[in-house]
């Protein structure tokens, strides 16, 4: 490997987001965000009180709060409305969520720079500003009650919902001084509450939305219903970039309820009364498609490009001391390669999305992570501008990645450009898997040395894949980088004197890639994590003290690293091809340490029996959220390492539903536990660190009980057999 | 041809092809949209509901099979005892995380604990295991499942 000379400065995560920061306005360093009004709101009475984009009391004392951030499990809803309820001083059971309409000058995440959820982003964009809203409207209401009142501000305390004034007794509603707040100027700077004073953060506030998720009254986009819908469904070309060479329609356009057939230029699709009829049309549609250049293309052809890229030198993404004379001075040397698979989301939830044109208008009904991006791209398929794109956001039924990007809302577009009135378009299962844009596959080639002594004195780490950020975030990649591809590889928490860390972007042709749940860390944890193993079991030690050696100087992980040990009862004796392993990750903002146990059969299948958790995540604003979504991520990180796996023959994905597409399911859920390490420090991402965490741990611990070391995902069983 | 179903406890109607799947008939014609759509090929569990209190999953059970046969949905189970337990314990336990799985787990659930009132951890793997949640609730829908199971005696 060629050490860089003069390595170009790298964009770390860090500086990223510090970047962002700073350009997204003084975010930090004078909570000045600009909390602007929204639009709808000053059209709308002027007796309500709006001092900003988040915030909205009317004269009955009906608190709105507008989410700018989408609701797809992960309890945003919940924890962003704590974040202002606290500050503004309401029941946060008593206010009502509407999600935030595409304006990226009010809505955007400080963290992205793009009105956007993902990244895990959303607490730590939302930890100040979002507090700030909420205190700034309290101060303007209590001003107002003091005014009435004629006494000073400060003898005045705010309450659920109501300003109280304790010296005589008196009390005022919100609601009643909403006409006399919106006359106050909205404060520049507000005092937030101090740790102590806290009342709803850092307490299991149940969820919002859970009521309705458990009566089936909660609305998803695919439960849109506008008077008059009709339901379309799809086939696209099998074949990315393939086209629809002949389509006979005849029997298609037979069947009861089908109202129409619409052919596009590489996808077709029925519309119909109901999904049923839809369904039966498309089944009986006749499709020849033109497979273009890539009907030959396969998973290995992408796979033997990647593995190429790793021999020649990428972008280098970080150096520290010289870790190629460091290599060539060890005692001993330990060499892999890893390789990981593409992935699709699978959302449970599939692709769906309610477009209607009508009055020079395009209406759409869609739940996405990423509204603003979403009204860009409808307005350039539907030929209108901006402005007459209007979209509703809607819960959404999983998330992970997939609906940040914006295909399949175009794809509606194109369609209900040629339908008659609002048209609901649904994927089916199989179209959604084999139509997904994928989690990138992975190339790795890693080394380390070790001095005499067995301490792990070099570190290179080569890798190849695509950069999706490129793609989705352009001016993200700069120099060959981008702080997504290379999170989780950066930056390790471990203390090694000589450490080279390349990236080489290669985009695969012919299959689309994407952000995935734990994005960077998917990959790079699996690969970074299981490798300290390795190298803790060349030199001979125990993996535990072999981290904890490495962590001097990272209290927080090591803390992390212990309280799973300790919980998980790390280093007791184990039954035969039974074994722990353990992983610690430091991404989003989070540490997280996980000790997962697993049983092999003799035929090689894994079971996992238990995982224990112990994360850091600063200041859990909701820490029941915190355990579910920490539960969760391991689940989703287990289907992935288990099953998890995309391949492409002749051009064409291969897995269509869950039988070819597996899902880890009740019967194979470990326990999960959860341990969450007090903190009173900003809060840090926690949808995603489970994810990319557990499946090191689990490759740990199929080693641990069998021995073999898996350096590929999906895991082979076929290697394991006893 | 239509086809007379009920739905809840009420008559409803619905002018289809005989091989529509109930699914449709419920969210597309009839509006019960609380029963979700995920494989189409019955193997995800999302649109389970009860026919005279067997789960069934939706989307596998053609209209012209219901016949007289009673469906329950989601959006009526809260009406019954056992589903009424079920709905707490989901609420207590804070169960949902995107919540689109939920339904069909719920129904599942009621179904099970209709059938089995105390039912083993295997019970619970046999009745729950075709639905998936790829949100990953099963912690705590096992535990769920075992506080509805302990509110009910
Ligand atoms: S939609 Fe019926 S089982 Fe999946
Ligand atoms: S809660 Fe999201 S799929 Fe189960």
């Amino acid at each position: 490997m060629q050490p860089s000379p003069n390595p170009k400065p790298r964009l770390s995560r860090r500086g990223f987001l510090h970047a962002s920061v700073g350009a997204g306005g003084a975010l930090l360093l004078g909570l000045r965000l600009p909390i602007g009004r929204t639009a709808a709101v000053e059209a709308s009475d002027a007796s309500l009180f709006a001092p900003n984009a988040f915030v909205q009391i009317d004269p009955g004392g009906q608190v709105t709060l507008t989410m700018s951030y989408v609701e797809m499990g992960q309890g945003t809803y919940t924890a962003i409305a704590t974040l202002i309820a606290e500050e503004l001083e309401v029941d946060p059971t008593t206010v009502r969520l509407r999600a935030a309409p595409p304006n990226e000058a009010l809505y955007a995440n400080p963290l992205l720079g793009v009105q956007a959820t993902g990244n895990s982003d959303a607490m730590r964009g939302a930890w100040l500003p979002l507090r700030q809203a909420g205190a700034a409207a309290r101060q303007m209401l209590v001003a107002a009650a003091a005014e009435r009142w004629g006494v000073e501000p400060a003898t005045c305390q705010a309450r659920l919902g109501e300003v109280l004034h304790p010296a005589t007794g008196r009390r005022l509603g919100y609601g009643a001084l909403t006409a006399e707040a919106a006359k106050h100027r909205v404060p520049r700077e507000v005092p937030l509450k101090s740790p102590e004073a806290l009342t709803l953060i850092g307490r299991p506030v149940p969820r919002l939305d859970v009521p309705a998720k458990v009566n089936g009254t909660a609305v998803y986009g695919i439960d849109i219903r506008p008077p008059g819908v009709k339901v379309a469904t799809l086939a696209q070309s099998p074949v990315f970039g393939g086209r629809l060479r002949s389509l006979d329609a005849e029997a298609a356009l037979g069947v009861t309820g089908v109202r129409q057939v619409v052919r596009l230029a590489d996808a077709v699709a029925v519309v119909a009364d109901h999904m049923g009829a839809a369904l039966k049309g498309l089944d009986a549609l006749v499709i020849q498609w033109d497979d273009g250049a890539l009907g030959t293309l396969s998973t290995d052809d992408i796979a033997a490009d990647l593995h190429a890229a790793t021999l020649a030198p990428g972008a280098v993404a970080q150096t520290t001391g010289d870790a190629h004379q460091a290599m060539a001075n060890a005692l001993t040397r330990v060499e892999a390669t890893y390789e990981l698979p593409f992935l699709a989301h699978a959302t449970m939830e599939p692709m769906n999305c309610t477009v209607h044109f009508h009055d020079g208008l395009c209406e759409i009904w869609v739940g996405t992570q990423a509204i603003a991006r979403a009204q860009a791209f409808a307005a350039r398929a539907a030929g209108l501008p901006p402005n007459r794109v209007i979209l509703h956001n809607q819960l959404i039924g999983g998330g992970f990645g997939r609906r940040l990007d914006v295909d399949g809302i175009v794809r509606a577009v194109e369609i209900a450009r040629s339908v008659d009135g609002p048209v609901k378009v649904i994927w089916t299962r199989e179209e959604d898997i084999q139509h997904d844009m994928y989690r990138p596959y992975w190339h790795d080639r890693i080394a380390a040395g070790l001095d005499d002594a067995g301490r792990l004195t070099a570190w290179t780490h080569r890798f190849a894949g695509s950069s999706v950020a490129a793609r989705w975030l352009p001016a993200a990649f700069k120099d060959g980088l981008d702080p997504d591809s290379t999170e989780g590889a950066v930056d390790l928490v471990y203390d090694i004197p000589n450490f080279h860390v390349e990236f080489a972007r290669v985009e695969p042709p012919g299959i689309p890639t994407a952000f995935w749940r734990s994005v960077g860390p998917s990959h790079n944890s699996f690969v970074t994590e299981s490798f300290v193993d390795e190298i803790a079991h060349a030199a001979g030690q125990d993996p535990l003290a072999f981290r904890r050696a490495l962590l001097a100087k990272s209290p927080r992980a090591r803390a992390v690293l212990d309280l799973a040990a300790e919980k998980a009862g790390w280093g007791g004796v184990l039954p035969a091809r039974v074994g722990q392993g353990l992983a610690l990750q430091h991404a989003f903002g989070s540490l997280i340490a996980i000790v997962a146990t697993v049983e092999i059969s003799p035929q090689g299948d894994i079971r996992v029996r238990r995982v224990v958790c112990a994360v850091d995540c600063g200041l859990a604003v909701n820490p029941d959220i915190v355990e579910a979504q920490v539960q969760g991520a391991v689940i989703f990180g287990i289907t992935a390492a288990l099953y998890g796996e995309i391949t492409l023959k002749r051009g064409r994905v291969e897995q269509a539903n869950f039988d070819t597409y597996q899902m880890l399911r009740i019967d194979e859920a470990p326990a999960i536990e959860v341990h969450i390490v007090p903190s009173t420090e900003a809060p840090g991402g926690i949808g995603e660190v489970g994810t990319s965490a557990i499946m090191p741990a689990l490759a740990n611990a199929v080693f641990a009980a069998t021995g073999t070391r898996l350096r590929r995902l999906p895991f082979d069983a076929a290697k394991l057999k006893a | 041809m239509a086809f007379e179903i009920t739905v809840n406890g009420a008559q409803h109607s619905a002018e289809v092809d005989g091989d529509t799947p109930l699914i449709w008939v419920l969210r597309d014609v009839l509006g019960f949209t609380g029963t979700k759509f995920g494989c189409g090929k019955g193997l995800c569990g999302a649109c389970t509901v009860h026919l005279d209190g067997e789960a069934v999953r939706a989307c596998q059970t053609t209209i012209d099979s219901v016949g007289t046969s009673v469906v329950t949905t989601i959006e009526a189970i809260g009406a019954t005892a056992v589903g009424a337990a079920v709905q707490t314990a989901w609420r207590n336990g804070q169960v949902p995380q995107c919540g689109y799985c939920q339904s069909g787990q719920i129904m599942s659930a009621v179904a099970l604990l209709t059938a089995t009132p105390q039912p083993t951890d295997s019970d619970i793997d046999a009745a729950m295991l075709g639905n998936i949640c790829r949100c990953g609730t099963y912690v705590r829908i096992r535990a769920a499942i075992k506080e509805a199971a302990r509110t009910r005696g």
